[in-house]
Order: structure tokens, then sequence, then C-alpha cells
């Protein structure tokens, strides 16, 4: 690690201020600020419809904001592990093979990411055959690979079970104390992000009223 | 060697077949055989503006059916209506206004036949130089965004974080699919070139490891079928196109019955 003498507070790897997105005349979000810094585990909580996902996309620049601002520190590299991932049946696509699928690595670097998760003694069977829990720790290994600096996890114990979900979250506290990346969670747990959160943002769906919140501008 | 007419059409089928195997694969992996069918439909309203504005055919349905393309883009997510009817409303809103165009100059004289069902027993040795010539380019366009394109197949998102624009590479593949079609139109026809994009990649899909090898091998089906169906035509006196499409099928149905 580099030596950070002169900082009290370190550079946030991502940083958003009055956040807000609209869709179709509808705010799904408004005024959301969320931070998150180099080694922290910061949890994004909301119930279903409260447009978690869309705030972590927003957040990773993925979508456009409608209000506020982002800042996140330049060459970033985001590890993204979505909540589902639909891979077409017609679509042949081995393990070995979607982890190829964002960069080329060599083979010694993708045994190891996928050790890391536990799924050493897989093989190379296609992606459709993996179970839950399976496709969960793939997906985490082929962010891993990237050695991101923050790691955005969308629901990653949706489809485990109960003894499957606590070695996951285990398994990503390791990881994110290994590799010091800052970890976003996007979770509906929050006795979970109260337990084991750095820090915790929580979406509460309501009718956000449609006033101008700062300067109204001409669109 | 090309003298004869039908060491032509296999020409032209076969180098047909190499760009619409591999091509077909994202059609079939991403589900827009009815994208397909809406860019062939409105290959209509292009040949009517090309005769109206006497430049060659391939050009005028790849005029109208990029302008779809563009339209259906921009148009999706932004519209209430669902992609597939916006895709109903323009496949045979151009068909239909290419018809009703022409019947404005009925001194204007074309094959509506050929056009839907293909006419690839009377292609010249210009048609052959263009399915070679724009299938090497379809094929390179092809090869240069496949990874983007295979990431956004997977996952939008992912690609994004990647730094694949997947956005561009939806619009670029469109645009490919347009090329490749306006092309196609003189081997099978309007109404049959869907098939040679999606039986080829259905047939391959249970022999291939990974997406490329099921390119490869789609490619070679398609040519297979191609082949079978040009000669099936000669000895039976069968139109050439739908044999095609036949053998095609045949094809995908072997090797079915070899699985089960």
């Amino acid at each position: 690690m580099s030596a950070d003498s002169q900082a009290s507070s370190p550079v946030p790897l991502v940083r958003a201020g009055g956040i807000g997105v609209r869709r179709a005349g509808r705010w799904i979000f408004r005024e959301v600020d969320l931070e998150v810094v180099r080694g922290n585990l910061v949890f994004l909580i909301g119930a279903n419809g409260a447009g978690k996902t869309t705030c972590a996309k927003a957040a990773l620049g993925l979508i456009d904001i409608d209000e506020g601002y982002v800042d996140r520190s330049p060459s970033l590299c985001v590890g993204y592990v979505p909540q589902r991932l639909a891979v077409s049946p017609t679509l042949p696509l081995s393990v070995r093979r979607l982890m190829q699928l964002t960069g080329r690595f060599p083979a010694s670097e993708i045994d190891s990411a996928l050790n890391s998760v536990g799924l050493e003694r897989l093989g190379d069977p296609p992606v459709v055959n993996l179970s839950g829990g399976e496709l969960q720790r793939l997906l985490l290994a082929s962010a891993l690979i990237r050695k991101p600096d923050l790691l955005v996890l969308d629901e990653p114990d949706q489809g485990v079970d109960v003894a499957g979900s606590d070695v996951l979250h285990s398994l990503i506290d390791a990881i994110r104390i290994s590799t010091d990346c800052g970890v976003l969670w996007i979770s509906h747990d929050l006795e979970l992000a109260m337990k084991a959160g750095d820090d915790f943002v929580v979406l509460v769906p309501h009718e956000h009223e449609d006033r101008p919140l700062s300067r109204p501008d001409a669109v | 060697m090309l003298d004869d007419f039908v060491t032509r059409a296999l020409f032209a089928g076969i180098g047909t077949a190499l760009v619409t195997g591999p091509a077909g694969c994202f059609v079939v992996w991403r589900r827009l055989a009815y994208f397909g069918e809406t860019i062939a439909h409105s290959a209509l309203l292009g040949v009517a503006l090309a005769l109206l504005g006497e430049i060659p055919l391939v050009v005028g349905i790849f005029g109208c059916a990029s302008v779809i393309v563009l339209a259906l883009y921009f148009l999706e997510g932004r519209d209430a209506l669902p992609t597939d009817t916006l895709l109903g409303m323009f496949a045979y809103g151009g068909l239909a206004l290419g018809l009703v165009v022409l019947a404005f100059f009925p001194t204007v004289r074309f094959n509506l036949n050929g056009l839907l069902f293909g006419d690839i027993l009377a292609v010249s040795r210009a048609d052959i130089a263009i399915v070679w010539g724009g299938g090497i380019v379809a094929l390179f366009v092809l090869w240069r965004l496949w990874r983007s394109l295979l990431a956004t197949t997977v996952d939008a998102d992912l690609a994004s974080v990647a730094g694949f624009r997947p956005e561009r590479a939806r619009l670029a593949f469109g645009l490919l699919l347009a090329a490749i079609i306006a092309v196609a139109i003189k081997i099978v026809g309007v109404l049959l070139i869907v098939a040679l994009l999606v039986i080829p990649p259905a047939t391959v899909r249970h022999l291939s490891r990974s997406p490329e090898a099921m390119a490869v091998w789609a490619a070679v089906a398609g040519a297979l079928a191609v082949a079978g169906g040009l000669f099936a035509s000669a000895e039976l006196d069968t139109p050439s196109g739908p044999s095609i499409v036949v053998a095609a099928l045949a094809l995908f149905a072997l090797t079915r019955i070899r699985r089960s």
C-alpha cells in the first residue's frame, strides 16, 4: 500500500451527491448521496422496486443521471457482478470462455481467479449447466480477474441458500481485505448491512415530488 | 468456369452462406429473427426507390434498410410501443409502401417473384463479385465487432463496465445485417433470407463448444445447404431459393435425428 501521509480521509473511488434518475416522467429515486473509498464495504439497501440497481448503475456511469453529480476516480477499474445473467441457451459458452469475455487473460490468472472463489474443481462445463450459487461465484471470479478497484455486487446472495450465502459473505469480505478494493453491495438485508458494512445508504420508495431541487433548467 | 449458370449460382450461394452463417449466430443468440424479417420486408421499398432513382438495387435496399435500422434504434425504449409491434409496423409498412409506390409507375418492370423468393440462377459475374467482395468486408467488420458484440450479448452492463460500447455494437450490427440482407436477397429472396440466417446456426448449436466454433460450423452448414439445395433443384427441377431452404431444414432434421 502507498503511504498516504497528508490525507486524513482517503480519496473516494466513487462519490455521488444528490443524484436522481427519472424515467417516463417519474422519479425512480432522488437525492441519494453515496461514497465508497478503498477498502470500505458500503451497502445500498432498499426494498424491491426502490431503484437499487438503477442507483448503482447511475453511480458507475452506466446510465445518465437527471440531477446531482458523480465523481469517479480517473482510470477506475470496476468489477461488476450483475444480479443474474440471462445467457441464452443457444449460446455455447463455457466457464473458461466466460472468464475471457471482457479481456484476454493467461490460463494461470483464470485458474487463480476461479480458485479464489472456490470453483477450482468445476472444470469447464457450459455456463447454462451451473447452479445459481456456482454462477454467482463464477461472475465474482470474472469480476476479480480484472483486479478491480471497486467491486459492485447486485444482490449476490439471490438464488443461493442460507449456508451458501454465509460462505459467500465471508468470501466477499476476504476478497475485500486481501485486495483492498472498495465494495458496493446491493442488498435488501438491513441487518446484514448494519452488521457487516462500513456504511450504508437506504433507498426509500415514495412519491418523489416533481419540484426542482436546485435551480430549474430549461429542459 | 463461371460460364455455366449453375456454377455461378453455386459460387454466389456459398459466398452468401459463409457470411449469413456467422452473422446468423448473433441473430439467434440475440433473438433478432423478427428484426431480420423487418429489414428483409423493407427491401421492397428499397427496390421501388432504387428503380425510380435508377440506382443499383443493392444500394437502394441497403439505404432503405439502414434508415429503418436507425429509426428502430432511436425509437426502441423511447416509445411506449413494444419492440415487436414497432418491427411489425416497419416490416409491413415497408412492404406495402413499396408495392404502392411501384403501382404509380406501371412502365417500370421488375421480377417480383425473383425478389420474393430469390433468383440465384440469374446471378451474373458482377453479382458474384459483389457477394464475395461484400462478404469479405462483412466478415472483417463482424470479426472486429466480435468481442464487443459477444460481451454485449451476454450482459450489456458487464460489457459497459469492461469498456465496450454496447449501444454502438448493437447499432453497428444492425447496419451490418442490413448490408448482408441487401446482398443476400438476390440469392434466396425477401421471404426466405431469414431462413439462411437462423437455420444453419440452429443446426450446429449442439455440435459447438464455443461461440467461435458455432460461427464456423454455421458457415459450413449454410454452404452445404446451398450446394445440396442447388443440386436438388437441378435434378428435380424445383425452384432454387426454396430448395436451398428445404436443404437447410433437412440438414437440421438430420442432426436432430442423430442426437436422439
